[in-house]
């Protein structure tokens, strides 16, 4: 183990840099003090190492800091937090500091904030599903235990309200215990924090979350930091505590955005719209610390939440993060108008890991084929909705004009409901029976006949029938 | 001599080691006190350039790197079937079992420097000699060349193993072992070389880079029947051929990479996980234990390999698992077998070269990448090939190669994806339209293609039916006119449209949901037949015809509809009803499409 070593030759600084020379025998990615003349100290660490030439990334900025009389002090090792179970209930820095006047934690443990990749033949693959009680969600984009799954979203949309509503109601049937939960701000308006914050008081579950808190006017290099320290400990929860955690990172474009203000100061080749070529890889270090693993009880169930610059869903940060997760739910601003709570546009939300979580023992025996239909109806309601914009309905044939009602009434039964409304899976199934039975039978494609003479509300209409007349 | 040198610059993924001076351009080398693998990619003066294979977090400069004096190489022998490997050729479950011994706690990571070798050295497998096929033994004073079947190992209970002379070992057989268990690491064979005497192995070493040679390419021949209706009938694989799956996240690469693993009439499959998810590797080694290989009904694990370098593995483990992965395939392709290789994704690969590049500060081409990916992607995909082995007896062996690409924002003009089509001979192009209202697979008829729908016509008429590619061909061009057809339904509806056109709608309709959707997690429809796939699209294309012609006569498409009434759906769900050994249901159904079109005939008089 190296000790502490200390340089004061600093002779360049650029952006968040410090360029420290005459060092020896320092490490890459080892973290670092930096000391300013006032006495004053800040935290960074070491992004390459050429000979006795260390490039330094200085967390909390380097306003301020002078090439004289500046103490820049290795501390050989990686940043490390303390992990405990205490720390449910308590509110951190971005750097996994405590900020809420409580002492000290008592650490366990204390560990990388980079963790490590995974083993993938130690992971076991998540099947459990979890009901958050929305329909769009459960219904036909299932939500299981140990997924990665964000939240697609614009400025000005709902989507703090739906992560709270989700986080209030999210269980896993047949099982008391409920989600601890990791909340991490990264770079979010104070507002947004407080939200957060309230609902976790007036939920009670204050003593169940762990909040790692870096807001939009902190230093922007922290934000690097705070959802590793939020997933270090989650991890700590998870495989140590048998837990199942609940991890929220909200926002993530904040994140990327302070990834590429690092790698415009170290001028490195830009990859799209100026952003890092190793954002991918660097996000996959971020999103892939979730799932389950063999012989461990607990799970990280990962919601990451982003605004999509310009609503535009092929920019490089949601783009990169739809390729990493196991799914997106995408918020739209067009239902948002209208109205419609949630304004999830259920055909650009996907879940990957759906078909492991769903089906005869877990929801139902018709919930696969059932999702199915929706989507293929609603999307073929959606472009005769646009055709009919053009041509008027009456150029439509009557099964078209059909769909035109299905897809309405899609989005204002099945979709909408209130911001505390929570709907079992049945509920949700049996609705969406209700909206599909506006079709004609054979526009069922998608669904077994033994199904449809089973849950469709015609047969089970006359099932009651014939039960009551015998 | 191994070289010597020591670190002067960490950068990432990227180290610097002075002192090196006579070390070999892409040498596999140790880096720093724990003794990463890197492998030089740059040689400057006495510098060397490192890529390092492990996270290299805490490295100084100063530290020592050594050479090993050889390029990065992979291991060749019994052992390889059924195992899951890192990018480098580490067995996955191997590092778990080594890290749990010094830390419990820590089994489920990955830490680095672990060093456990790719064949399992004490495990014992009963050798053979002679060739399987032939029985043909060498005898001692024989000449015998490389690729000469030595003997043969029951490796699982698919893949019989041949034991094969090592590329570049020419001379007489002086002693061949008898038949017994032996390790892959004990002597089997003597082969007096110039004089000398040199021990064969079950195992072999091969450098990754370098592909392993053959006597001849061949054209590809035959289909590589998949399963999957839109790709046998109409864009098809063939054995020993090239193939691209481009589209955006969530349009279906990974399902199609996984069915194809699956269903494929490969004998042996490797399925590369290049920068991707986890719990896809993890999917893959929970699900495929479950399942039998549909043509032998073995387990589907016997002819499978996967290597894994997750989104969150080292970089440049990433750009090295494409090669690891393609030796593989070359060695099983060697003996005889059809061997198919599919790689989730290209395009990770493709970053962790630019990223690499990057580093290294190169010039860089399009978009950051360098001006030799292009190159590169060439070089891996004639890897793939059906060829004419090495060595006696005379074998024919193939490498089908498969790369799913993943182009940001979905756009195909991107560099990957364009320099990609450059060397593939299938195109099979992911829509995230289709996606979006979940017709799956999503690949677009339009835009993709396969060059080899001339080539694989014999196959199925021969084997199938003749009327294969008239069947084929009438539906493509339905769907080409429907194509057509919306550009107009756009401004003026459905309404106004000809009789004649609302036919090919309606039948275009039901070419999509009854022939091209499939559902790659329905018991039945997963895996379609070649006889099923023409079954099914016979009976679509002949209701159509004879649809065509009571238009021609004056009938409605609506009149249609209503005489055929409920089995129009049941047409549409016949793919999935149906089980795939009841087939003449299929032709039952058929005739009861046409019989009530004639009825409708006759009442129109
Ligand atoms: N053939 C198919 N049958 C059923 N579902 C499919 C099929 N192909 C794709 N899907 C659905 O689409 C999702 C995304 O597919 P995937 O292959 O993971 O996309 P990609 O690798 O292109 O990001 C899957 O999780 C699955 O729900
Ligand atoms: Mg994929």
């Amino acid at each position: 183990m190296l000790g502490v070593r200390e340089y004061t030759r600093v002779t360049e600084i650029k952006g968040p840099l410090l360029i420290v020379e005459g060092v020896s025998r320092v490490a890459y990615d080892e973290i670092v003090e930096v000391e300013l003349p006032t006495g004053e100290k800040r935290r960074g660490r070491v992004l390459e190492v050429n000979r006795n030439i260390a490039v330094v990334q200085v967390f909390e900025g380097t306003t301020g800091i002078t090439t004289t009389g500046t103490k820049v002090r290795f501390l050989g090792k990686p940043l490390e937090i303390p992990v405990s179970e205490d720390m449910l209930g308590r509110v951190f820095n971005g750097l996994g500091e405590p900020i809420d006047g409580g002492p000290p934690v008592e650490a366990e443990e204390r560990r990388d904030v980079n963790g490590a990749p995974l083993n993938p033949a130690e992971r076991d693959y998540p099947e459990d599903f979890i009901q958050t009680g929305v329909s769009a969600i459960d219904g036909m984009n299932t939500l299981v235990r140990g997924q990665k799954l964000p939240i697609f979203s614009g400025s000005g949309l709902p989507h703090n309200v739906l992560a709270a509503q989700i986080a209030r109601q999210a269980t896993v049937r047949g099982e008391a215990e409920e989600f601890a939960v990791v909340f991490a701000a990264i770079g979010i308006k104070y507002d947004d924090y407080l939200f957060f914050r309230k609902f976790f008081e007036e939920t009670g579950a204050l003593n169940k979350v762990a909040m790692f808190v870096n807001l939009a006017d902190e230093p922007a290099m922290i934000r690097l930091i705070t959802p590793r320290a939020a997933l270090t400990l989650a991890e700590y929860l998870a495989y140590e505590r048998d837990m199942h955690v609940l991890v929220i990172l909200t926002d993530m474009t904040n994140y990327a955005e302070a990834l590429r203000e690092i790698s415009a100061a170290r001028e490195e080749v830009p990859g799209r719209q100026g952003y890092p070529g190793y954002l991918y890889s660097d996000l996959a270090s971020i999103y892939e610390r979730a799932g389950r693993v063999k012989g461990k009880k607990g799970s990280i169930t990962q919601m990451p939440i982003l605004t999509m610059p310009n609503d535009d869903i092929t920019h490089p940060i949601p783009d990169l993060t739809g390729y990493i997760t196991e799914g997106q739910i995408v918020l739209s601003r067009d239902l948002h108008n209208r109205g419609i709570y949630p304004p999830i546009n259920v055909l650009m939300s996907l879940s990957r890991l759906m078909k492991e979580g769903i089906g005869p023992g877990k929801t139902r025996e018709d919930h696969a084929a059932v999702s199915n239909q929706l989507y293929a109806a609603y999307s073929r309601g959606v472009e005769l909705r646009s055709l009919a914009a053009v041509v008027g309905e009456e150029s439509l044939s009557k099964v078209d004009r059909l769909y035109l009602k299905f897809a309405d009434e899609f989005e204002r039964r099945f979709l909408s409901q209130g911001t505390r409304e929570n709907r079992s899976i049945e509920e949700t199934l049996d609705l969406a029976w209700e909206v599909l039975s506006i079709l004609p039978e054979e526009e069922l494609t998608n669904i077994k006949e033994e199904l449809i003479r089973k849950y469709h509300p015609k047969y089970r209409m006359q099932a009651q029938a014939g039960a009551q007349q015998a | 001599m191994s070289v010597r040198g020591r670190i002067v610059r960490i950068s990432g993924p990227l180290v610097v080691a002075e002192g090196m001076k006579g070390v070999q351009m892409y040498e596999m080398v140790r880096v720093g006190e724990e003794g990463l693998i890197g492998e030089v990619t740059r040689i400057r003066g006495d510098e060397a350039y490192i890529q390092v294979y492990e996270s290299t977090s805490g490295l100084k400069p100063g530290e020592p790197v050594e050479g090993t004096g050889a390029p990065l190489s992979v291991e060749l022998g019994p052992g390889l079937l059924g195992t899951i490997y890192d990018g480098v050729q580490r067995p996955l479950p191997r590092i778990a079992e080594v890290i749990a011994e010094k830390a419990p706690h820590r089994r489920m990571f990955i830490e680095r420097g672990v060093n456990v070798p790719a064949l399992d050295r004490e495990r014992k497998w009963t050798f053979h000699p002679g060739d399987p096929d032939t029985g043909r033994k060498p005898a001692p004073g024989d000449t015998v060349n490389p690729g000469d079947v030595l003997g043969w190992v029951q490796e699982t209970s698919i893949i019989t193993h041949k034991v094969m002379v090592p590329p570049g070992v020419h001379g007489r057989l002086k002693w061949l072992a008898a038949e017994g268990d032996y390790t892959v690491e004990d002597v089997i064979a003597e082969v007096e070389v110039d004089g000398e005497t040199r021990g064969i192995r079950m195992m072999h070493r091969w450098p990754v880079r370098v592909p392993r040679p053959y006597k001849v390419k061949l054209d590809p021949s035959e289909p590589l029947i998949t399963g999957m209706r839109i790709i046998d009938t109409f864009f098809p694989m063939a054995k020993g051929g090239t193939g691209a799956i481009p589209g955006g996240f969530g349009t279906g690469k990974t399902v199609t990479l996984h069915s194809l693993a699956q269903w494929s009439a490969a004998r042996v499959v490797i399925y590369i996980g290049c920068g991707e998810r986890g719990n896809e590797m993890t999917e893959v080694l929970v699900r495929f234990p479950q399942y039998t290989d549909p043509w032998t009904g073995k387990p589907l694990m016997d002819r499978t390999i996967l290597i894994a370098n997750t989104s969150n593995m080292p970089v440049a483990a990433r750009e090295a698992s494409i090669y690891v992965g393609v030796t593989l395939a070359e060695y099983y392709r060697d003996m005889g077998y059809d061997v198919l290789l599919v790689a989730d994704s290209t395009s990770r690969w493709a970053e962790a070269l630019r990223e690499i590049a990057g580093r290294l500060e190169e010039m860089p081409a399009e978009e950051g990448y360098p001006s030799y990916l292009a190159s590169r992607l060439a070089e891996f995909y004639e890897r793939a090939g059906r060829v004419e082995a090495l060595g006696s007896p005379e074998r024919l062996g193939s490498v089908t190669i498969v790369g799913a690409v993943s182009p940001p924002g979905g756009d195909f003009t991107e560099p990957v994806t364009s320099h990609t089509k450059r060397f593939i001979r299938v195109f099979w192009a992911l829509d995230t339209k289709l996606a979006y209202s979940r017709h799956y697979p999503a690949i677009n008829w339009i835009i993709s293609y396969s060059a080899y729908v001339d080539l694989v016509e014999d196959w199925w008429h021969k084997n199938v039916d003749p009327r294969w590619r008239s069947y084929r061909d009438e539906a493509m061009e339905i769907l080409m006119r429907e194509d057509e057809l919306m550009e107009i339904v756009r401004l003026v509806g459905t309404e106004s449209l000809e009789e004649r056109d609302k036919l090919i709608l309606d039948a275009a309709r039901l070419i999509k949901d009854g022939f091209l959707k499939q559902n790659a997690f329905d018991p039945i429809d997963a895996f379609s037949p070649p006889e099923k796939q023409f079954k099914l699209l016979q009976m679509i294309i002949d209701y159509y015809r004879k649809a065509r012609e009571l238009v021609e006569k004056g009938a409605t498409v609506a009149q249609i509809r209503e005489a055929v009434g409920r089995l129009y759906v049941d047409m549409a769900k016949a793919k999935f009803d149906i089980p795939n050994d009841r087939l003449d249901l299929i032709d039952e159904l058929r005739a009861k499409v046409l019989k009530a079109l004639e009825s409708l005939e006759a009442r129109l008089g």
